[in-house]
């Protein structure tokens, strides 16, 4: 009796039974997670400094507490998510270099700046609203490893949208030029949190493969028209105007229709041509240089330590 | 990384619950390793207790041998209190 693993693996996706670190997997499903685990792991890295740059300049002491402790969290996400990996086979070394050198990608909405203490707010709100919509529905991914970091990471992460929302309200109760900045902020987020969703559902050339072996729960389209409708409310009770005229909603389709997305920018930034994706890597290779008489103190200390432990037995 | 072993974090979130597999990390030593898995997994009071312990000194059933390691168990139906046939008056039993 031969048996076909590929076939005992999709019965297993197909039972929603969950894939575990040493069972047999197809390479290309090893591969595909590696990638898009370390993407997720990188993304939440880089995404630690564009809120970052912004906690010296924190208005009050609890806005700044709760800024470090988000951007603190982002870290733990990063380490989650490298942890994850590594279940697959991943080296994390690796992983940094093909990071630093720009062979592997991050989500590219952190390639735009934080330019006012407002982006705090729009960040905290839309990008963070966004990836909570994504990693909600890969908390049904069917790796274990990373769906039970997804679960850990979205229970941190409801309050990393709410601290957002929490400065756009204050903004917007605030004075005119409080509430103006607040929309500013909107005006420049608005789209580029549309494009973390990815490419339309007919551009996504991995979507089908990635759907059939349930590391997709939901397509692009559908989480992008999901976080739409779940956002225009939100942006209502701020009084702020989304920058979209095409903005309806439709009474026929139960959803908000929205304008056309402007994918040559998403490309052009992707690619590298935003206003901070050479600064992003460029900030992280510095602070992993800088960085290195810390492993280094740390390796020679654990190295002393088993000399000693050595001579004490000899 | 060099002399940077991989460990796994347990962690007990109350008293009279086990010590749960939360994730894994590199540390040079058990030391570094319960500093950082304090700081990466107990942000939120998540554990009272923190057991780490280095990736190679756990022995794991290979899935691919599942099948015979478990097969001792699976015919053996009078492990199990619906085996005995009892009439249903009794109480408590």
């Amino acid at each position: 009796m031969r048996i076909n693993l590929e076939e005992q693996f999709q019965a297993k996706i197909d039972a929603e039974v969950k894939i575990e670190p040493k069972d047999w997997m197809p390479e290309k499903y090893r591969k595909t997670l590696i990638r898009q685990i370390s993407q997720h792991a990188h993304s939440e890295i880089v995404g630690m400094l564009p809120e970052g740059n912004w906690i010296t300049r924190a208005p009050n002491l609890r806005r700044k507490v709760a800024l470090l402790a988000k951007v603190q969290d982002e870290a733990g996400h990063g380490l989650y998510l490298y942890s994850a990996a590594e279940t697959l086979g991943a080296d994390r070394d690796q992983l940094f270099r093909d990071l630093h050198s720009g062979k592997a990608k991050y989500s590219s909405i952190f390639n735009y700046p934080t330019l006012s203490w407002a982006d705090m707010g729009a960040v905290g709100w839309l990008v963070d609203g966004a990836a909570i919509m994504n990693q909600v529905m890969l908390c049904r991914t069917s790796y274990g490893p990373y769906a039970r970091a997804m679960v850990r990471i979205c229970k941190e992460e409801s309050f990393h949208q709410r601290q957002g929302y929490e400065i756009m309200l204050t903004l917007c109760n605030g004075t005119p030029e409080q509430k103006a900045m607040a929309q500013d902020a909107l005006n420049r987020w608005w789209w580029p949190s549309l494009m973390m969703f990815g490419p339309t559902d007919a551009e996504s050339t991995h979507s089908e493969q990635a759907m059939k072996w349930k590391i997709k729960r939901k397509t692009n389209d559908e989480l992008r028209q999901q976080f739409i409708d779940v956002t225009v409310e939100q942006a209502e009770f701020l009084g702020l105007t989304i920058p979209d005229p095409d903005l309806k909603w439709n009474e026929e389709r139960g959803h908000y229709d929205f304008g056309a997305i402007d994918w040559e920018e998403f490309w052009r930034v992707v690619k590298g041509g935003g206003t901070m994706n050479r600064n992003r890597i460029k900030t992280r290779t510095k602070a992993f240089e800088e960085g290195a008489w810390v492993r280094e103190a740390a390796n020679a200390y654990a190295e002393k330590q088993e000399q000693k432990l050595k001579s004490q037995v000899a | 990384m060099k002399n940077w072993p991989l460990w796994e974090v347990f962690i007990r979130s109350k008293n009279g619950l086990s010590h749960k597999h939360v994730g894994s990390l590199h540390a040079t030593d058990s030391e570094m390793a319960m500093e950082n898995a304090r700081d990466v997994y107990t942000r939120r009071m998540e554990g009272v207790s923190i057991w780490v312990v280095e990736s190679k000194h756990i022995t794991a059933s290979n899935p691919e041998e599942s099948g015979e390691l478990f097969e001792p168990a699976q015919d053996k139906v009078y492990r199990h209190p619906t085996f005995y046939n009892l009439p249903n008056e009794l109480k408590h039993i």
